[in-house]
């Protein structure tokens, strides 16, 4: 799909005419998933119908302040992300991996041949495709694949959708993210709500998602749909509430080891672990063996970890990182730096979750450029060298 | 092979509400599991019949509150192999340790007749700070599933997985988004441990901490995002900290940060 060269204009497909779309995928054996609220959030779940998408809902976000308010265009995507991210269904954050039984002296595995699911993941933001691009990075970039992630990766299908607003705690226009959609995807959508009418422009990005969009009614786009389209993503990256300056930020992290703001930040971390479940690219996870109370059966399963809790980085003389500060270091600097000696890039979207869901707002923004502000008038150290 | 004798299991109540042995009993059909592994050798809410000691295993439920109870728990100690302190009253207290923060004399005198006939200790204490308590199992009441870990574990001789960290951690897995951040819900989930499956969140409700304090409870942090963020009184702060749990080191420092509070 990557090689999918993209030489037709953007058609336009009518509101009216979106579920043809659902449909289409679900013939096709495809589960949707999409947003729709839950709970006062927009989450990512089974949608078949169009009429369940979140229509005239909008988010306001903060530090640490998540609320969902109306919006009065019917807008079917006017929202930003929300809680929960598409790893969750690329890969599960519980999962078992294997079993056993015990055959006489030794023990045999039980083969599980479950069914690969077949997602539609619909309303993927520019972002949240870097964000699983950086997961491809992660599970199939190295020597050793992820097989179940490889599985359901290859089978995803993936409808874009390019923002027309931009959250509180966004940055991707910082990080070059976004808010237009990047390739990658099998369409791509981008929503007008205009007086005249309630349409989306749509951008094919594979053969199979031309094949999708052949089972929608659709027309070519005129100039002026084009256009607008285009102003209303360039609307949304000059609105992005938070920035992210990118320049020399490895050399600051590596420089600011040992920075007095680590102990600032310490005070108010809780080491929930909220800012790394809900990264759409933090990847984590420990195994898990357990047996039956009859010692018959064995199982071992993989679960989400966290670098914020102690079992992360246990060993046999402990936790290696027993403070709050060692454990938010080791986070920032990962995303932000070591990442790029490890991916040549950073773990980083701009996506603002870590910061909306932080139970107490803490702003990776704002601790970036406490670091930075902190640093001037100060001596500077030579940048460490790249590591080999 | 010598034929190997089922490891004695022994389940003993101190101060409590025996709603943790009851989550053994809860166990139904896996509690046919454990009786076909394990000998239950003293457990008085299922079966009058009681074996003499030494036992294998040791679930000892409830606080120290008396005297005679300082007593007995050595004794139980010194016939057991493995003891394992279960739920909030045996790992922290449990909510009689509000006693700890009052005189408890004054109590007395307001309740019993005759209160001179009451011997009682000051203070309300989890097993740990009598004896060696090989694993602790958390909650208000403890999990079903977690009991089974922990006897699954000894029994097949390997770690017990019970995570120490948040509930936020289960919150996330389980996909409910949270009640503090999207609702304003005052939630004790960042200060508490893993174990129940991060129940009221999901029903929209704030965590009450029944899992005691996790691995390293910034307390102090939260409190202030409560009291500032969320316009939580600080008296409301004082009571969310002093329930099952107000015994536990973290949260009784905490509580009593807010200790004159009075709105």
């Amino acid at each position: 799909m990557a090689d999918y060269e993209q030489l037709d204009t953007p058609s336009v497909v009518l509101r009216a005419d979106l579920q043809r779309l659902f449909d289409s995928l679900h013939a096709r054996g495809y589960e949707t998933i999409a947003p729709r609220v839950e709970n006062g959030a927009i989450i990512y779940d089974e949608v078949t119908s169009v009429d369940a998408l979140p229509a005239g809902w909008t988010d306001e976000q903060e530090g640490g302040f998540y609320r969902l308010e109306g919006r009065d265009d019917g807008a079917l995507f006017g929202y930003t992300v929300g809680p929960q991210s598409w790893k969750r269904y690329l890969s599960p954050p519980i999962r078992r991996l294997w079993q056993a039984r015990k055959n006489g002296d030794g023990f045999e595995i039980v083969h599980e041949d479950a069914p690969t699911p077949h997602y539609a993941l619909i309303g993927v933001r520019a972002c949240e495709l870097h964000a699983i691009h950086h997961l491809d990075d992660v599970y199939l970039g190295g020597s050793t694949i992820d097989a179940d992630y490889q599985q359901r990766r290859e089978a995803a299908f993936i409808v874009a959708v390019n923002c027309g607003k931009a959250g509180n705690t966004c940055f991707c226009a910082s990080l070059g993210t976004g808010p237009a959609v990047g390739p990658g995807y099998d369409l791509a959508l981008t929503e007008l709500v205009t007086e005249r009418e309630h349409a989306f422009v749509v951008t094919v990005g594979s053969e199979r998602g031309a094949d999708v969009l052949a089972d929608v009614p659709h027309r070519p786009a005129a100039p002026g749909e084009i256009d607008l389209a285009e102003a209303i993503v360039a609307e949304a990256a000059r609105h992005m509430g938070r920035t992210l300056e990118t320049t020399g930020l490895k050399e600051l992290l590596y420089r600011s080891f040992e920075h007095p703001h680590w102990d600032e930040v310490a005070e108010r971390c809780l080491t929930c672990g909220n800012c790394t479940m809900v990264c759409p690219t933090c990847f984590c996870f420990t195994v898990e063996d357990t047996t039956d109370l009859t010692g018959q059966s064995a199982e071992r399963w993989r679960r989400a970890d966290s670098c914020f809790t102690t079992a992360f980085t246990f060993i046999t003389s402990g936790s290696q990182r027993a403070s709050a500060k060692a454990r938010y270091r080791q986070w920032l600097t990962h995303k932000l730096a070591t990442w790029q000696d490890q991916f040549d890039s950073l773990g980083c979207v701009g996506c603002g979750r870590c910061i909306t869901w932080c139970p107490v707002g803490i702003d990776l923004t704002a601790e970036v450029a406490a670091l930075r502000a902190e640093e001037i008038g100060q001596p500077q150290p030579e940048a460490v060298l790249e590591m080999a | 092979m010598a034929t190997k004798r089922k490891p004695r299991l022994a389940v003993w109540k101190f101060a409590s509400c025996d709603g943790c042995q009851l989550s053994l009993l809860d166990c139904e059909h896996e509690l046919l599991a454990v009786t076909g592994q394990v000998e239950i050798a003293y457990f008085l809410e299922a079966s009058r019949a009681v074996m003499e000691g030494p036992y294998d295993v040791s679930l000892v439920e409830g606080s120290i509150t008396t005297p005679g109870d300082a007593e007995r728990i050595r004794e139980i100690r010194e016939a057991s192999k493995f003891l394992v302190a279960i739920g909030a009253c045996a790992t922290a207290g449990g909510i009689q340790a509000l006693r700890n923060f009052a005189d408890v004399k004054e109590f007395a005198a307001a309740v019993y007749a005759r209160p001179e006939v009451i011997d009682t200790l000051k203070r309300s204490s989890p097993i740990a700070e009598h004896v060696f308590v090989d694993f602790e199992l958390r909650g208000c009441p403890i999990s079903k599933h977690q009991l089974l870990e922990v006897v699954g574990a000894y029994l097949t001789g390997r770690k017990p997985n019970i995570p120490t960290h948040s509930v936020c951690m289960e919150c996330k897995m389980r996909g409910t988004p949270c009640v503090m951040v999207a609702a304003g819900i005052a939630c004790l989930g960042p200060v508490t441990q893993a174990g129940c499956g991060a129940l009221c969140p999901a029903y929209g409700r704030g965590c009450y901490a029944c899992f005691g304090p996790m691995e390293t409870p910034n307390t102090t942090a939260l409190a202030a995002w409560w009291r500032d963020e969320l316009g939580v009184e600080p008296i409301d702060i004082k009571r969310a900290l002093r329930t099952y749990n107000a015994g536990s080191e973290s949260f009784r420092k905490e509580s009593e940060a807010y200790e004159y509070a009075d709105h």
